[in-house]
């Protein structure tokens, strides 16, 4: 586990023009030279067998250790590699894609998978498979490359290219020497043709020089060594909705790569052009990520005009280069809809623009649009040729003149835009025209018309009804995906209302599991590490009946540390039923979110799964904060108990313990030897366990209200109190500590009733008064001051004394604390925290003034209501 | 001290003592019959409650603690019968157990840790509210009068002219002087029912008799609060 985060293992790459030029060959010779210099190396995966490979086979093991002729019997078995933990594991194609049932689809997610847990790996790659290349070399060859890889894993890796001439490549065609690939089933004869394989070898010898070129460049950068740095180049990939898009993305990766350059891809939004619809959405999401798999940083923005937006965004991000797309459309189009690439180019100063021309898009484009006219069906039409024949019929009876004939089959042309779409609108235009033609402009019952300013009239019709069609088309569609995300964010806002009101995990769990279930029509569970870090299902929606088995372990465990998708439709373990989904913030993985769709084989749409994901999402945040804040109080909790019980036992033990001596010391004296005492030695004796017990009484009222107030038992008893009434009550129960001490009072006249709890506030006067006589000669006065101060009752306690210090006026509140100017005086520090706990709960607050040669505590209390007025006064006052 | 005490014919009362803690009987055995009273004790609600009809007590004391029936229970079943003086025991977190404690009929309270001057002077009154058959037309404390024949109040021979309500209030005080009155008690006295939550109109009201008649309003002599339960019209020298 620690290797696995330490140290990432080394990538060789063997890169080859093509198949047949000997990587695999090479590639076990360098593997036996490293096994032989007491490296642990092993066969983790040899596609084909061939004589040539037999002595490397029979002397390099296999993953189980077994010596094997058999090639073939060598699977491809990651985990048992992993487990078998080799120095260096020779995995031959890196391209090629997973048998069903594997857990990735492709192979290179498994060699990314095997370098994670620190283990070398050998393999092999074509470099019309490189992902960056794809394009390039399907124009070179005229084929198409199924299976590629991401840049990224060329840049980790060492590249060791193997290289023969044109020649000997087809010796080897024709003696033999050459698999062709499974899937090559393409003529070799074809495939080999002198120009292709120049092209290929030119490709991998210029990628090939690239790299060295970048890896020289990388040295002189860390060793500073100064040179001739190209200029900082920036570069923007101007990305749309459009398949053709992702050839912008490869190009600019490449240009990227050749410049050495910073890039970025970026997207904008405006009205005008909106993806439209789901598929459109769809495309772009997958240039999108396209370009971020290729190393662009990912920028989206949403304006009125593409071209400024674009140039803005250059602008701000210091951009020397922009590749864009040109457009497919006809010059006519551009006219009406205004050019991007003109309006880049014109408005680039200093910028270079490249414009890339499409290939495939043209066809995808047809075809989808073709899909989704075949989607309207015939009803439509027919429910237009009925309606243009009811408005001529209508015509025909009641006679109009032209002008009104005209507009009325605008109406039918109208409403099949609104209601179908292009097709019928543009069938309803072209029935209108010929039955406007045919049966009302003269001649009558013919197609020519007398009149040519007519023609002009059909054009003008024709293209009124193109237009509504079309605007009404895209209009549709913008509903209907503005529909879909709104439907998508009511969900993620429902689901985030309901957890809001969650307090516990648990509560978060269950109903986030009901929501989802419920939304993909199906069940769904969620899996959290318990204590010992075992994975546990903690929650189950309701509508699973048979709970075991239910999730496959493996890849729930699979998924929660990899961080990735895994299960129905995604690319690991893709055929499974269940979708499984990591629970993941920023910083770690919290769980796994497992669901199943009610209906068997069905895989879930793009939207359900980028549904889920933000679902996952929102969960993973939801619980970490609970989590985090429950950590976070339970240290705060341990910090402050382990503190409390130290002061607790300090104080309280001799807090206590003094006056049970005393009152101990006199009364075992009176029993013992009573009689030794004369009365007035009697009387002192009880008078000072009279004290003892006045001061026990008080120290464990403190210690009850001190825990009363913090386990939250101390609710208020709010009434109507008179603040003079209070204060009398404190003063009269004071007076046993207080004896003569004078005591004045300023009460101001005219303050209203406050609502506070009487007995409480009481406490708060006694302490303070108890305090202002601990802290100040006995021949001194103490003052309480009672004033109103705009919606607060004020009131001051003043006793004449030493000024509490600056740095303690805060501190002199919390529990135990006690001043280092009042250590002499023995206290608790108990009974100021509970007169803070106590005008706090009352929403006010309590502080220390500063004053010369005086201390002076005041609190608050908020005059919220005024008392209700008395309704029954006998008196009429 | 106590101007009363003397004229009180509570020599030789029967004090029946409820209390589960051995000690606080114990002692207050002791200090009681110093006192002349005639003692019975009882550790349990149960046995007090028999003891009540065995024993014929003039006064009750009962703790608000007992481990089998709670004390407002043995309140309870003890009002549906007898009128015999109970003074409880409670202690100062339970505000709310007194005035129940007072509302079911008790006569007055002590909270512990309680001086034996307090339950005694508490006792006396108790015992001489019970005693008192006729209502005497003028009511002398300290230096207030209240005539009650003549609705007439004076402090220190001076008059002092009272509100209506201000007068009910004084004199239901005043002729349960030593006693506290709860604030519900005091506001059904004045307002009748209907009025019971109305607290606030006490604190209006006893602002303003003090005002009146005490010399100090911030440190009353003859109306004190018993913080959190009601008012106590002093009886004190």
């Amino acid at each position: 586990m620690e290797d696995y985060l330490t140290r990432l293992g080394k990538l060789t790459i063997f890169l080859g023009a093509s198949f047949g030029v000997g990587k695999t060959y090479t590639m076990l010779e360098a593997a036996y030279e490293q096994q032989s210099q007491g490296v642990d190396v092993c066969i983790g995966r040899l596609d084909y067998n061939r004589s040539e490979f037999d002595f490397f086979v029979k002397n390099i093991p296999g993953i189980d250790n077994t010596i094997s002729t058999q090639v073939k019997d060598i699977e491809n078995n990651i985990d048992a590699i992993i487990e078998r933990k080799p120095h260096l594991v020779v995995i031959d194609n890196l391209a090629s894609s997973n048998p069903k049932g594997q857990r990735h689809a492709a192979r290179y997610r498994d060699v990314e998978e095997i370098l994670q847990r620190g283990i070398n790996v050998f393999t092999t790659l074509n470099i019309y498979q490189v992902e960056s290349l794809k394009d390039i070399a399907e124009q070179i060859t005229g084929l198409k490359v199924a299976d590629t890889v991401p840049d990224r894993l060329l840049n980790i890796a060492e590249i060791k290219l193997i290289d023969i001439s044109h020649e000997e490549l087809l010796l080897r065609l024709k003696t033999g020497k050459v698999i062709l690939p499974d899937n090559a089933d393409q003529n070799p004869e074809k495939f080999f043709r002198l120009g292709n394989v120049s092209a290929l070898r030119e490709l991998a010898l210029r990628y090939t020089a690239q790299r060295v070129d970048q890896q020289l460049n990388d040295y002189m950068k860390t060793h500073e060594i100064k040179g001739p740095w190209p200029a900082g180049e920036r570069i923007l990939a101007c990305v749309g909705p459009s398949p053709f898009s992702a050839h912008v993305i490869r190009t600019s990766r490449r240009l990227a790569d050749a410049f050495k350059a910073e890039w970025c891809a970026v997207y904008v939004e405006t009205q005008q052009r909106s993806p439209g619809d789901e598929k459109g959405y769809y495309q772009l999401d997958s240039n999108l990520r396209l370009a971020e798999s290729l190393g662009a940083e990912i920028i989206t923005l949403t304006g009125e005009n593409v071209a400024n937006e674009l140039l803005a965004i250059a602008e701000r991000k210091n951009i020397t280069q922009i590749v864009i797309g040109k457009p497919l459309h006809s010059k006519i189009i551009e006219l009406w809809k205004g050019s991007v690439v003109d309006n880049v180019v014109k408005g680039s100063q200093g910028i270079n623009v490249h414009i890339i021309t499409g290939g495939p898009t043209s066809d995808t484009k047809s075809a989808h649009q073709k899909n989704q006219e075949h989607k309207i069906g015939l009803f439509p039409y027919l429910l237009t040729i009925v309606a243009v024949t009811l408005i001529t019929l209508i015509n025909m009876f009641i006679g109009f003149d032209l002008l009104n004939i005209g507009l009325l089959y605008l109406l039918p042309v109208l409403f099949s835009a609104a209601y179908w779409g292009r097709g019928p609108s543009i069938l309803a235009s072209v029935l209108g025209v010929l039955s406007f033609d045919v049966f009302f402009v003269p001649p009558v019952s013919s197609i020519t018309v007398h009149d040519l300013k007519y023609l002009l009239s059909f054009a003008i019709f024709l293209l009124v009804a193109v237009m509504t069609g079309t605007m009404a088309n895209r209009l549709r569609a913008q509903a209907e995906t503005a529909r879909r995300r709104e439907a998508r964010m009511a969900a993620l806002y429902a689901l985030s209302r309901k957890i809001v009101v969650e307090t516990d995990i648990d509560g978060i769990l269950s109903t986030v599991v009901n929501v989802i279930a419920e939304t993909i029509d199906g069940e769904a569970a969620i899996m959290l590490p318990n204590q010992s870090g075992v994975l546990e299902c903690k929650s189950f929606s309701t509508t699973i009946a048979k709970k075991e088995n239910w999730v496959d372990e493996e890849i729930v465990c699979w998924v929660f540390e990899h961080g990735k998708i895994a299960g129905n439709g995604s690319e690991t373990w893709g055929e499974k039923d269940c979708l499984y989904i990591p629970l993941k913030t920023e910083e770690k993985n919290i769980g796994v979110l497992t669901v199943k769709s009610n209906h068997h084989n069905h895989f879930l749409s793009t939207e359900q799964s980028q549904l889920l994901e933000a679902f996952a999402n929102l969960t993973a945040l939801s619980v970490i904060s609970l989590q985090l804040s429950a950590e976070a109080q339970q240290a705060r909790y341990f910090v402050k108990s382990e503190k409390l019980r130290t002061a607790l036992f300090n104080s309280i033990s001799h807090e206590l313990r003094t006056p049970l001596a005393s009152i101990m010391g006199a009364v075992t004296s009176l029993l013992d030897e009573g009689e030794l005492y004369n009365k007035a030695d009697r009387d002192a004796l009880l008078l000072t366990v009279n004290e003892g017990t006045i001061r026990m009484n008080r120290l464990v009222g403190n210690l009850l209200d001190m825990a009363r107030l913090e386990s939250g038992m101390m609710q208020l008893k709010n009434e109507w109190c008179d603040i003079q009434e209070i204060i009398g009550v404190a003063l009269q129960r004071s007076n046993p500590t207080l004896q003569d001490r004078k005591v004045s009072l300023s009460i101001e006249e005219d303050i209203a009733l406050i609502r506070a709890d009487f007995v409480l506030i009481e406490q708060v006067i006694i302490n303070l008064l108890e305090n202002a006589n601990k802290y100040s000669p006995s021949d001194t006065e103490i003052s309480i001051i009672a004033t109103k101060v705009n919606n607060e009752l004020h009131v001051r306690i003043i006793n004449e004394g030493y000024p509490i210090p600056e740095s303690d006026r805060e501190k002199i509140f919390d529990k135990f604390y006690r001043s280092i100017t009042s250590q002499h005086i023995t206290g608790t520090g108990l009974g100021l925290s509970i007169c803070k706990g106590i005008i706090e709960a009352h929403g006010g607050q309590i502080w220390v003034e500063k004053e010369e040669e005086k201390v002076v505590f005041c609190f608050s209390l908020p005059i919220i209501l005024l008392p209700p007025e008395i309704l029954c006064g006998k008196d009429g006052e | 001290m106590e101007r009363m005490v003397s004229e009180l014919p509570d020599i030789g009362a029967r004090v029946l003592i409820i209390d589960d803690e051995n000690q606080i009987r114990k002692m207050l055995k002791v200090a009681l019959s110093a006192h002349s009273y005639e003692i019975e004790d009882a550790a349990t609600g149960q046995e007090g409650l028999n003891k009540v009809a065995l024993f014929h007590p003039d006064l009750i004391i009962l703790d608000m603690g007992l481990p089998d029936l709670d004390g407002l229970t043995v309140l309870k079943k003890l009002r549906e019968w007898t009128r015999i003086p109970i003074i409880v025991l409670s202690v100062r977190e339970m505000e709310n157990d007194k005035i129940l404690a007072l509302d079911l009929g008790a006569d007055d309270y002590v909270t512990k840790p309680f001086s034996m001057g307090e339950l005694l002077a508490r006792m006396r009154v108790a015992l001489r509210h019970a005693t008192k058959t006729e209502e005497e037309p003028v009511l002398s404390y300290g230096g207030l009068t209240v005539d009650l024949a003549h609705r007439q109040v004076t402090v220190e021979g001076n008059e002092v002219k009272l509100t209506p309500t201000e007068y009910d209030i004084l004199k239901n005080l005043v002729i349960h002087a030593g006693k506290v009155l709860t604030h519900r008690q005091l506001l059904k006295m004045i307002w009748g029912v209907d009025y019971q939550q109305e607290a606030h109109y006490l604190r209006v009201y006893i602002g303003q008799i003090r005002r009146k008649i005490e010399k100090d309003p911030a440190r009353p002599q003859y109306i004190i609060t018993e913080s959190g339960v009601g008012y106590r019209f002093i009886i004190k020298d």
